[in-house]
């Protein structure tokens, strides 16, 4: 029979055993947030003193809109739109073909790197190593080597974060690659086809739906990604963005990035409503 | 066994037109279709200034930067370069840390069934939108303009743009906190603050937790390129050896961020697995 002070005693000690636990990752979290306060150059008063700038940066950011000329406020606001527009085109053109050509090769790839479906062990473990490489590095250390060895302009752009996205989606479709149903494969080999051939008829079909989905996923990723290319020389509305941060033109600042807010959350919108149509339909043909 | 007459076949067509491939304007009009995608595709490619020439050059020219590369070197720069990965790794931390503590209330702010009235939910996620939308790397040269050069900036900016997502995930991470123990909470005649700190707190406190440690790893990644506009971190570095050609300090660089970088998933994969 446990009584009830037996039941006290151990709801006690368990309790002070936790506490200690939750008192040490405190005080691992302070220690480490010190030590990084101190390395990050954290200066909170620098940032009291200065919380006046932050207003008046922003507040200048906000463009003179009069009830009277409201149009031709706008207008003034938007004077370069010609441009800036040119330049959301290029960012979404980069960051469609970054996309097209990284899932490109990360499709043959995951074949390729997935162990069920793999033509030999140390295939898979190449694969696997090239795309942890090209996801591993960042788009715009890639961005910055290419615009040196491919000149300045969205090709090296393109070229970044394709190889980026090829790491990226390459794990991603490698994972789904290996989840597939060995019967459906099995049956097509059964036929005397090729390796290529089984991929094709036995394993693309039963993957396509999610290889979609992660495909869209990463495209809005990549037009976030493509919109600060232009920083380095690699194209797209980051150049102007940069020049009007840089010469202070407060306003252009505001209308670029309206103008990419606006873009980025439609394209986000167009993307979920598609990869929720992808995952229905996929669903119904599970179901039935 | 009936044999395959052209009559046959004709009224298989017309039972199962999915079977057979289209015909007359239909298979033309898929036709212009593809045809239509394919000079699209082209002129987008035009657009960017492809062609296979450059493409040919610039592959040889980055074969032969490669080629410099090796062997890396730290240039008698090991102690700056160590310093300036850990610096990073310091941005990322505490970016992390101030973005997932302003995340909790604001998310509580952002959810269907904790902040009833609709028209702020609304506009606190269209704030998150708005944050969201923007790179951190802009956010960095915003507030390199604002407060000056350094990896305090930097660590501004990954705070802020996470805010932003952090909030969001949270948000989604509150409305799909199982109803039923709230309703059980709420039976004993708990308040609304009673209600999500013995409801929805425990139920969302580890989702929180592996979203803050996922955007730890991702922000180690965002950190070593913040450097490049100023902002901090091994960046810097790496932008100006690359600028000045210093092309083995280069390839040292960049191996000790992959290092650093897969120590750091390594560890946060595995906190990750006990808290789950």
């Amino acid at each position: 029979m446990t009584t009830a002070a037996e039941v006290e005693a151990a709801y006690h000690s368990a309790r002070r055993a936790r506490l200690g636990q939750t008192a040490l990752i405190v005080a691992a979290i302070a220690l480490a947030t010190a030590l990084s306060a101190d390395l990050g150059e954290v200066d909170l008063a620098r940032l009291w003193n200065r919380l006046d700038r932050f207003g008046s940066y922003f507040g200048r950011m906000v463009p003179v809109l009069t009830w009277d000329n409201l149009w031709g406020d706008i207008a003034q606001w938007f004077r370069r739109f010609d441009r800036w527009f040119a330049g959301l085109i290029d960012t979404i053109l980069i960051a469609f073909y970054a996309t097209a050509f990284g899932a490109a090769f990360a499709i043959a790839g995951a074949f390729v790197a997935a162990r069920n479906l793999a033509p030999a062990p140390w295939a898979s473990t190449l694969m696997r190593r090239v795309f942890e490489f090209a996801r591993t590095v960042p788009e715009l250390v890639f961005a910055v080597l290419f615009v040196f060895s491919f000149g300045i302009g969205p090709m090296a752009g393109v070229l970044a974060i394709g190889l980026h996205t090829m790491g990226a989606l390459g794990k991603l479709f490698g994972e789904v690659a290996e989840a597939t149903d060995p019967d459906a494969l099995r049956g097509v080999r059964s036929t005397g086809a090729s390796w290529v051939q089984v991929m094709r008829f036995g394993a693309l079909p039963q993957v396509a739906p999610a290889f979609l989905s992660y495909g869209l996923l990463r495209f809005e990723i990549n037009v976030r990604s493509a919109s600060v290319l232009g920083f380095v020389g690699a194209g797209g509305i980051g150049q102007d963005l940069y020049t009007a941060i840089k010469s202070f033109h407060y306003t252009d600042i505001s209308a670029i990035a309206l103008m990419l807010i606006v873009t980025v959350a439609l394209i986000d919108q167009i993307s979920e409503y598609l990869r929720h149509r992808i995952i229905g339909a996929e669903a119904l043909r599970a179901a039935a | 066994m009936t044999a395959w007459t052209p009559a046959r076949i004709d009224a298989l067509r017309i039972a199962h037109p999915g079977a057979f491939p289209d015909r007359g304007l239909r298979m033309w009009a898929g036709r212009a279709a593809i045809a239509v995608a394919i000079v699209l595709f082209v002129w987008g490619l035009d657009r960017l200034g492809f062609g296979f020439v450059r493409l040919w050059q610039g592959s040889g020219e980055l074969i032969r930067v490669g080629g410099l590369m090796l062997p890396p070197q730290t240039g008698g720069m090991a102690q700056t370069y160590a310093l300036a990965i850990a610096e990073t790794v310091a941005m990322a931390f505490l970016g992390t840390l101030a973005a997932s503590i302003l995340a909790v209330p604001l998310g509580f702010l952002g959810a269907k069934n904790t902040m009833p009235v609709a028209p702020f939910r609304v506009a606190v996620r269209r704030v998150f939108d708005v944050v969201r939308g923007i790179d951190s790397l802009i956010w960095a040269i915003l507030f390199v303009s604002i407060i000056g050069l350094g990896p305090f900036a930097g660590i501004l900016a990954i705070a802020v743009n996470d805010t932003g997502v952090l909030a969001k995930l949270y948000a989604e991470a509150i409305e799909n906190a199982d109803a039923e123990q709230s309703r059980g909470v709420r039976a004993t005649g708990a308040g609304r603050v009673q209600v999500i700190r013995f409801g929805i707190w425990p139920q969302v406190v580890p989702l929180f937790l592996t979203n803050t440690l996922y955007f730890f790893e991702s922000n180690v990644r965002s950190a070593t390129i913040l450097g490049v506009v100023g902002a901090g971190g091994i960046g810097f570095y790496l932008m100006d050896r690359i600028l000045i050609n210093a092309w083995p300090q280069v390839a040292f660089i960049i191996l000790l961020i992959l290092v650093t970088v897969a120590v750091i998933d390594w560890a946060s994969h595995r906190i990750r697995r006990r808290l789950i």
